[in-house]
């Protein structure tokens, strides 16, 4: 077994408030091998993003990273000077993030953006980063990329200007991707050319991918494995056809039970009650509990620990083995 | 592009026919200008062969359409009080008030640009909260007071700086330029301070809240993931894009700096066009002020017209959606 490109070693990320400390992400672990895309899911709120955020260092104050280790390559990149973290930036680590419209300078042209981007991490002079660039562009699928290169953003679509940051987050090879909900802003039809396009560049350049999405198409589509996040933590973590099809924590029962199928016989979808807890008042124990149809006493009290399940690990009681009430 | 810049130009033309309208309205309702000419004991038909030389027994329309076509070659009448020809008295001054607007405007550009990137950049520095309360002193002191608190300190108590006039002139063709001598630039860092402190306030706020808006943006964070360095990110990325609208409010105040410069021209004996104004204003100068009026609304208008187009060059955005619209 080859060391993984990403190791996240029991994170947890606060907020300092006024008021209070919020954590955002409490206890987080996961391994992304090269060449393997790890879907993130969960609600609105439970920390996907900010995960993400953690990795690549752009966690802003008052935001902090508590505790926790996370390596890339076997390196450690948390708490690293901020001039070096910055070089691990787009270099090491390319990001991608939800709304393509927003994320280019609308004043530059695209071919400056990316030009600068590959001059920031390489010695290409100005003319090799340009046809660099142009072959980038190629790449991710952009037609006629020698003219679209002096274009400015606004001239682009939207899911050609997604196309154009996947070229920016890819220009200096990194080992890894973060795509934080990529295709969330755009048309169905091109969501689905975004997604095979990140999966066509995973595995042509082996790089590692943490997938960010609510999509459970996506997910189903695209990944490896799958990691269920509820309110800061990880419910669930496995392969992705068995947490699909047989998922085991309760939560990741419920998501799963609530995407609709085409095909379906005429089931109402079954959904969970309440709503996901606000980061000022998580409750003791298990943060699922108000929610859980298979709650008990345990679950009000005692937090519980990620247990493997096969090739599944998940943050249950109810997989206990044998202690007290299990079930 | 081209249609855009057209209708903006037929618009200003709109905007000076109705400045004109009221320029000349200022004749007809400041009471007879026949009377400020003659003196007591002129008889009624001298007075009505002046009122005939002058053309003031024609139709008010055959005035207006004349008065127009004479203000359209710069001929604006021959000011009561002189016996000059206005267009050549506000010629001679106007020199000295374009080189006081635009030092003004420079140094409020740039001491209000650098401070408003320092105080968005470092905000919980010692040095970004004195620049915060230095604007909020310059904005609320009238600018008459502080021209007279730089007088007291700089020219009265410490004695460096001359506390009226334009220093020495060097002649350039018909522009008389204070800039070329050591004494010319002794005497206008007082007024263009003076005059520029307002717009430097104004501009050092205007840039601090735009940058701090700029760098909380999507493509900032884009950029910080990018990997780009700090350096790049505020003053390559940033700087840009807060700069789009401090051009124009800067070229706007332009305007008002040059119209403000009647008070500071007034505190500093500075002979501009704004002193010619105030003295014109005090002899009931008719001429003088509708000609002043005329000039000031033509440097608002040119100068409106000039930062739209500057918008368009700095933003890639409007080029085509102004384009596409015209």
């Amino acid at each position: 077994m080859t060391k993984p490109v990403l190791s996240v070693r029991n994170l947890e990320v606060e907020f300092v408030t006024r008021r209070a400390t919020l954590r955002a992400i409490n206890g987080v672990s996961f391994d992304i091998a090269k060449g393997e895309v790890l879907g993130v899911v969960g609600e609105s709120g439970a920390g996907k993003s900010v995960t993400g955020l953690a990795v690549i260092g752009l966690i802003d104050p008052p935001g902090r990273i508590s505790s926790g280790e996370i390596e890339l390559s076997g390196t450690r990149i948390d708490h690293l000077p901020p001039e070096e973290i910055r070089r691990v930036r787009g270099k090491r680590i390319g990001m991608i993030f939800q709304d393509p419209l927003t994320s280019l300078n609308p004043l530059y042209r695209i071919g400056d953006q990316i030009v600068e981007t590959i001059r920031t991490h390489s010695n290409l002079s100005e003319s090799a980063a340009r046809r660099r660039a142009i072959d980038l562009l190629a790449e991710v699928g952009i037609p006629a990329p020698e003219k679209r290169i002096d274009g400015y953003p606004h001239e682009f679509s939207g899911g050609m200007r997604q196309r154009v940051v996947i070229a920016l987050a890819i220009c200096a090879e990194p080992e890894l991707i973060i795509a934080d909900e990529p295709t969330t802003a755009l048309d169905v039809s091109v969501q689905a050319q975004i997604i095979a396009l990140i999966k066509r560049l995973g595995r042509d350049h082996g790089t590692a991918v943490m997938l960010v999405t609510h999509d459970m198409g996506v997910i189903a589509e695209t990944c490896d494995r799958v990691a269920v996040m509820y309110s800061g933590r990880i419910a669930e973590i496995g392969p992705v056809q068995e947490v699909v099809r047989n998922p085991l924590h309760p939560y990741a029962k419920g998501l799963m039970g609530a995407i609709p199928t085409l095909a379906g016989e005429d089931k109402r979808l079954v959904q969970i009650p309440g709503a996901m807890p606000r980061l000022s008042a998580i409750p003791p124990g298990c943060p699922f509990n108000p929610r859980c149809a298979f709650v008990f006493d345990r679950c009000r009290v005692e937090r519980p620990e990620p247990i493997r399940q096969g090739d599944q690990s998940v943050a249950c009681h109810l997989f206990e083995p044998a202690k007290e009430t299990a079930a | 592009m081209l249609a855009f810049t057209l209708r903006r130009f037929l618009q200003a033309i709109g905007v000076m026919l109705a400045v004109g309208v009221i320029a000349f309205a200022m004749f007809r309702f400041a009471g007879d200008p026949v009377n400020q000419i003659v003196s007591i004991d002129t008889s009624a038909a001298q007075r009505a062969e002046i009122r005939h030389s002058l053309g003031l027994d024609d139709p008010v329309l055959v005035q207006f359409g004349r008065y127009f076509i004479n203000a359209l070659q710069f001929k604006f009448g021959v000011s009561y009080q002189f016996r000059l020809p206005v267009s050549s008295l506000l010629a001679e001054r106007m020199p000295a008030t374009l080189e006081l607007a635009i030092v003004a405007t420079i140094f409020a550009m740039v001491a209000g640009i650098l401070m408003g990137v320092y105080s968005a950049l470092r905000r919980d520095t010692v040095l970004a909260r004195l620049f915060q309360a230095i604007s909020l002193i310059g904005i609320s002191l009238p600018t008459f007071l502080i021209g007279i608190l730089l007088i007291y300190l700089f020219a009265v108590t410490l004695g460096w700086l001359p506390s009226f006039g334009r220093g020495e002139v060097v002649k350039l063709g018909w522009w008389s330029t204070g800039l070329l001598t050591v004494s010319g630039w002794k005497a206008i860092i007082m007024p263009a301070i003076t005059l520029g402190l307002f717009q430097m306030t104004l501009i050092m706020r205007l840039v601090r809240a735009e940058m701090l808006e700029v760098l909380r943006t999507d493509y900032i964070r884009f950029a910080r993931a990018r990997g780009l360095t700090t350096r790049a990110i505020h003053f390559g990325h940033a700087l840009k894009n807060t700069l789009v609208p401090v051009i124009t409010v800067a070229g706007l105040q332009f305007g008002s700096v040059i119209a403000f410069s009647i008070i500071t021209e007034t505190v500093f004996q500075w002979p501009g066009m704004g002193l010619l104004f105030v003295q014109a204003v005090q002899n009931v100068d008719i001429p003088i002020m509708a000609a002043y009026l005329l000039m000031v609304s033509l440097i608002f208008v040119t100068i409106n017209l000039v930062v739209d187009i500057l918008y368009t060059v700095v933003d890639p955005r409007l080029r085509s959606t102004v384009g596409r619209a015209a």
